[in-house]
C-alpha cells in the first residue's frame, strides 16, 4: 500500500483531513487465519511495550549490582522518579511498598504512548479507550480492595460522604456528589483522561502530516505550498509535544493511580 | 501483506465509535497488563527496592566506620601527646634533680675543701709554734751559754758555778721578758 494512500485516503481531488477510521485497524494479517483475528496493530503494541518494558526490568535489575553499571543506571534513574515524584509524595512514608505496581504501571503506559511517535508504530495503543479502562478498571478494584479492607466497608463510605468538620446542611450537597466522583467518575475519568489526550494528539499529527503530503506531493501548487510547508513543521512540532504530552500523561495517569491507594490507606488526609 | 501501515481504508460499515472498547484489545490488555506486574513488579522491582536499600545502608555503615575510625584516631593521638608531655615533665624533673644534686654535691665538696684547708693550716701552724718554742728553747740555752761565758768573761770567774749560772741567767732572761712585755703594753 502507498503512503499517498495511507495518508490522504480520500479518492476525488478534495483534499480529505484524516478522520475517525485512521484508528480502525483490521487484523494485522488480512488473510491469515481467523483464530488470529484479535492480533491487529493496537494489540501489537500492546505485546511489544509490554516485552519492552518487562526486557528493560530485567536487564536493568535483574542482576542488581550495589555499584550500578550501564543499564542499572538508567532503571535506578527510573525507579527514583517514580518513587520520589509519584509513590512518597501521593501514598506517603509505605509508598515504597506500592512501586512494584507504580513502576510497572508508569513504564507500561509510557512504552504503550510513545509508541505514537515511533516510525512503522507511530500510534499510541492508549489512543485505544480498552487499553486505558483496562489499567483503570485493575487500579479502581485495588482503590475498592484497599479502601474495604482498611476502612471497613462502612468506614470507607462515612468517610467518603461525610468528611468530619462541615456544617449538616452541606452533606446533603456534598454526600452525593462524593460518591458520584470517587465511585461512578473516578474510573470513567481515570481511564478517559488518558486515551482522550492520546488520541487527540495522534489525530494531530495525522493531520498535520496529511496536509503535508496533499500540498507538497499530491497537489503542488505554487498556492498550496505555503500551506504545505506549514503542515511540514507543524508535523514536526507536534511529535515534539506529543513526546512530551506522552510523557506527562503516562506520570498523570500513575500519579493518580498512587493517589488512589494513598487515599485508600490513609483516608484522613 | 501486513496490516501494519495503512488503516482500514475500506471503512467496514461505518466508523466505529472511539468510545467503544473493542474486546479483543480488553483481552489484551488485560492478560500483557497482568504478566507486566507479574514479572515486572513481582519479580524484578522489589530486587532493585533490595538493592537500593542495601546500597543505602552500606553508604550510612561506611560513614559511620568512617566516623568510628576518625574518633580513634583522635583519642590515640591525645594519648600520644599525653605521653609525650609526660615525658618533657620528667625530663624536666630529672634535669633539675640533677641541678640540685650537682649543687649539693660542689656544696659537700667545697666545705670538705675548706675543713681540709683548715686542718692543714691548724696543723701547719701547730707544728711552727712548736719548731718556734725548739728554736726557743735552743737559743734560750745558747744565747745562755754564750752570755753566761760572755758574763764570766766580764766578772771573772766566780761565776762559773751552775746553779748560781743558771738562777743568774734566768733572772736576767725574766728581766730581759719584763722589758719586752712592759714595752709591748707600752706600745699597745
Amino acid at each position: 500500500m502507498s503512503a499517498p494512500h495511507l495518508l490522504a485516503s480520500g479518492s476525488g481531488d478534495e483534499f480529505e483531513a484524516p478522520g475517525l477510521h485512521i484508528f480502525d485497524w483490521g487484523p494485522l494479517i488480512p488473510s491469515g487465519p481467523a483464530w488470529l483475528d484479535w492480533l491487529t496493530k493496537p494489540t501489537l503494541i500492546v505485546i511489544l511495550a509490554g516485552l519492552l518494558i518487562t526486557v528493560f526490568a530485567w536487564r536493568a535489575f535483574g542482576n542488581p549490582k550495589l555499584v550500578p553499571k550501564g543499564v542499572q543506571n538508567v532503571g535506578e534513574v527510573g525507579y527514583l522518579f517514580v518513587r520520589d515524584q509519584v509513590a512518597r509524595p501521593m501514598i506517603g512514608k509505605d509508598g515504597d511498598k506500592w512501586m512494584p505496581f507504580l513502576f510497572s504501571t508508569f513504564f507500561f503506559v509510557l512504552f504503550m504512548n510513545l509508541a505514537g511517535v515511533v516510525p512503522v508504530l507511530q500510534l499510541p495503543a492508549t489512543s485505544h479507550i480498552a487499553i486505558p479502562i483496562v489499567l483503570a478498571i485493575v487500579v479502581y478494584l485495588m482503590m475498592l480492595f484497599l479502601s474495604i479492607k482498611h476502612q471497613g466497608l462502612v468506614g470507607y463510605f462515612k468517610n467518603m460522604m461525610f468528611p468530619p468538620g462541615l456544617p449538616a446542611p452541606l452533606y446533603i450537597i456534598l454526600a452525593p456528589i462524593e460518591l458520584l466522583s470517587n465511585i461512578v467518575l473516578r474510573p470513567f475519568t481515570h481511564a478517559v483522561r488518558l486515551f482522550a489526550n492520546m488520541f487527540a494528539g495522534h489525530l494531530l499529527i495525522a493531520f498535520f502530516s496529511t496536509v503535508a503530503w496533499w500540498f507538497l506531493a499530491e497537489k503542488l501548487t505554487v498556492l498550496g505550498a505555503g500551506v504545505g510547508v506549514v503542515g511540514f513543521l507543524m508535523t514536526i512540532i507536534m511529535t515534539a509535544f506529543e513526546i512530551f504530552v506522552q510523557s506527562l500523561q503516562a506520570f498523570i495517569f500513575t500519579l493518580l493511580a498512587a493517589s488512589y491507594i494513598g487515599g485508600a490507606l490513609h483516608p484522613d488526609h | 501483506m501486513i496490516n501494519l501501515l495503512a488503516a482500514n481504508v475500506v471503512a467496514e460499515g461505518g466508523d466505529k465509535s472511539p468510545l467503544l472498547p473493542d474486546t479483543a484489545e480488553l483481552v489484551v490488555g488485560t492478560i500483557a497488563f497482568l504478566i507486566v506486574l507479574v514479572l515486572v513488579g513481582k519479580m524484578f522491582v522489589p530486587k532493585i527496592r533490595q538493592t537500593l536499600e542495601e546500597r543505602s545502608n552500606e553508604i550510612e555503615g561506611g560513614l559511620e566506620r568512617a566516623a568510628a575510625a576518625q574518633k580513634e584516631a583522635k583519642a590515640t593521638l591525645e594519648q600520644y601527646q599525653a605521653k609525650l608531655s609526660e615525658a618533657r615533665h620528667e625530663a624536666s624533673r630529672l634535669r633539675e634533680e640533677a641541678r640540685e644534686q650537682g649543687a649539693q654535691i660542689i656544696a659537700e665538696m667545697k666545705e670538705q675543701a675548706q675543713s681540709e684547708a683548715r686542718r692543714i693550716i691548724d696543723s701547719a701552724h701547730a707544728q711552727i709554734e712548736a719548731e718556734r718554742q725548739q728554736a726557743l728553747n735552743s737559743l734560750r740555752g745558747e744565747i745562755g751559754a754564750l752570755s753566761v761565758e760572755l758574763a764570766g768573761r766580764v766578772v771573772g770567774e766566780s761565776l762559773e758555778d751552775t746553779a748560781r749560772q743558771s738562777r743568774v741567767v734566768d733572772r736576767f732572761l725574766e728581766e730581759l721578758e719584763g722589758r719586752a712585755r712592759s714595752q709591748e703594753q707600752i706600745t699597745s
